[in-house]
């Protein structure tokens, strides 16, 4: 059987693996060439996912490890859709995101920033997209914190976002930024990415129309996973 | 001028950054949160085929092994097949057998290794017959885009010799970066080079 394939991977538009401004992907980066693969079955299947896996919480930043009461900082959702380069919702797949607290410092033993940890964030959820590839967390602004690379360096508020997709091949780890940080610009994680634009696909806007009033600002961030070709021999339902 | 094609494009990658723990690890991270965290368990406890462990390093350019990786693995179980609908033979899948966990590296040594069952061969394209794998992703800080690799088993020398995808490499001498060293019974060593002498070959899937 030969499967209907994904799309290749823009490598042109993906961040390159080495990035001198961000000194870490220096040691870190492949110099050979990746070897192009046509898929098969090892390519185009991945895990799935169910509720069974998640708690009722697993989604709610705000409650999912409050001890005394809410955390401290800015109240807001974060929702969009999962979807594929076919511009086709993917429903039932898992999303998991981690995070900074609001003052930007993670609860991880290997972090030694001075900021405070808030006794009631953890900093971590998950959820599962719905069957219109929907999903939506609620949490706190996350803080913008300082790295060692230059010895000036500060990331923007950002969440870390992990997709998993229908296919081991759509994997995808990403980061999304706030509309409006003047930090997203300085960024040498952001700038390893070559373009512009897409850069801009990272930030997520403010949409007032989700806020709750009198409860939580709402920002929108739609996720965008390889595509896949349908056959031009074989009607296929779920390619066309 | 040309008609607008109406295709998306993928989101861009951003590294998994150091603490990658949090959110896919969190036990790892210092913090109990989730009833269940995922992927701990690749194979289940009943799946039929050879119980083995995997162990390795993954080491940069200077040789260091790197302490902030998340590695994950989806693989086919013992019978070679996946548990997922796209494999003709799901419905045959081994009872409990998940085919996908994730470890993360020791922060002091940078040790890393899961246990699972042996899986057999899968199908390739145009018939031919793909020797044992394990589908291998890496994410860490300084990686921009999660790395793709396979690795094989020694002792398939004959699936191995004839594997579609091992037969792509053009230089031979790098083969052996895709196959594991047995030290035991069952139990296989496997590191993985990110750049330099012995460059691991990562996959472009």
């Amino acid at each position: 059987m030969t499967p209907a394939e994904y799309f290749q991977r823009d490598r042109e538009m993906q961040p390159p693996a080495y990035h001198p401004g961000y000194k870490t992907s220096v040691p870190r980066s492949p110099r050979q060439a990746l070897l192009s693969l046509e898929q098969s079955i090892s390519e185009i299947t991945g895990p799935t996912f169910g509720h069974g896996d998640l708690g009722p919480l697993d989604h709610d930043l705000i409650k999912n490890y409050a001890k005394t009461g809410d955390p401290v900082g800015e109240r807001i959702i974060v929702h969009g859709r999962v979807l594929d380069e076919n511009d086709r919702p993917v429903p039932e797949t898992l999303v998991e995101v981690w995070q900074a607290n609001a003052g930007g410092r993670y609860r991880h033993k290997k972090d030694t920033y001075l900021a405070p940890i808030d006794p009631n964030f953890g900093g971590c959820g998950r959820t599962i997209t719905d069957e219109n590839g929907y999903y939506y967390f609620r949490t706190i602004k996350p803080g913008a914190y300082p790295w060692r690379n230059y010895v000036n360096s500060w990331r923007p508020a950002h969440i870390h976002v992990s997709v998993f997709g229908r296919a081991f091949c759509q994997r995808l780890i990403t980061q999304l930024y706030f509309e409006g940080d003047p930090l997203i610009a300085k960024c040498p994680i952001v700038n390893t990415i070559p373009g512009l634009a897409d850069i801009g696909r990272l930030v997520a806007p403010l949409d007032i129309n989700a806020a709750i009033p009198f409860d939580s600002l709402a920002y929108k961030f739609d996720i965008v996973l390889r595509g896949r070709r349908s056959t031009l021999f074989e009607n296929r339902l779920e390619g066309n | 001028m040309a008609q607008p094609l109406d295709y998306l494009q993928e989101t861009p990658s951003q590294t998994a950054g150091p603490y990658v723990h949090i959110g896919l690890a969190p036990g790892a991270a210092g913090f109990s949160i989730f009833e269940r965290e995922l992927g701990w368990d690749i194979a289940g406890p009943d799946a039929p085929g050879e119980r083995i462990r995997i162990e390795g390093l993954v080491l940069d350019g200077t040789g260091a092994p790197v302490k902030d990786v998340l590695l994950e693995v989806w693989q086919a179980d013992a019978a070679g097949i996946y548990p997922h609908p796209e494999d003709p033979r799901h419905a045959q899948v081994a009872q409990g057998f998940r085919g996908w966990g994730r470890v993360i590296t020791d922060f002091d040594s940078g040790a890393w290794g899961f246990d699972t069952v042996k899986p057999g061969p899968v199908p390739g394209r145009m018939g031919r017959v793909q020797a044992p794998h394990l589908n291998l992703w890496i994410v860490a800080r300084g990686i921009n885009v999660g790395l793709s690799t396979r690795m094989y088993f020694p002792e398939d020398e004959a699936l191995l010799a004839a594997d579609p995808v091992l037969s792509l490499i053009e230089q031979r001498h790098r083969v052996p970066t895709l196959v594991a060293r047995k030290k035991a019974a069952g139990t296989y060593r496997f590191d993985i080079r990110l750049q330099g002498d012995g460059e691991t070959v990562f996959l472009d899937v």
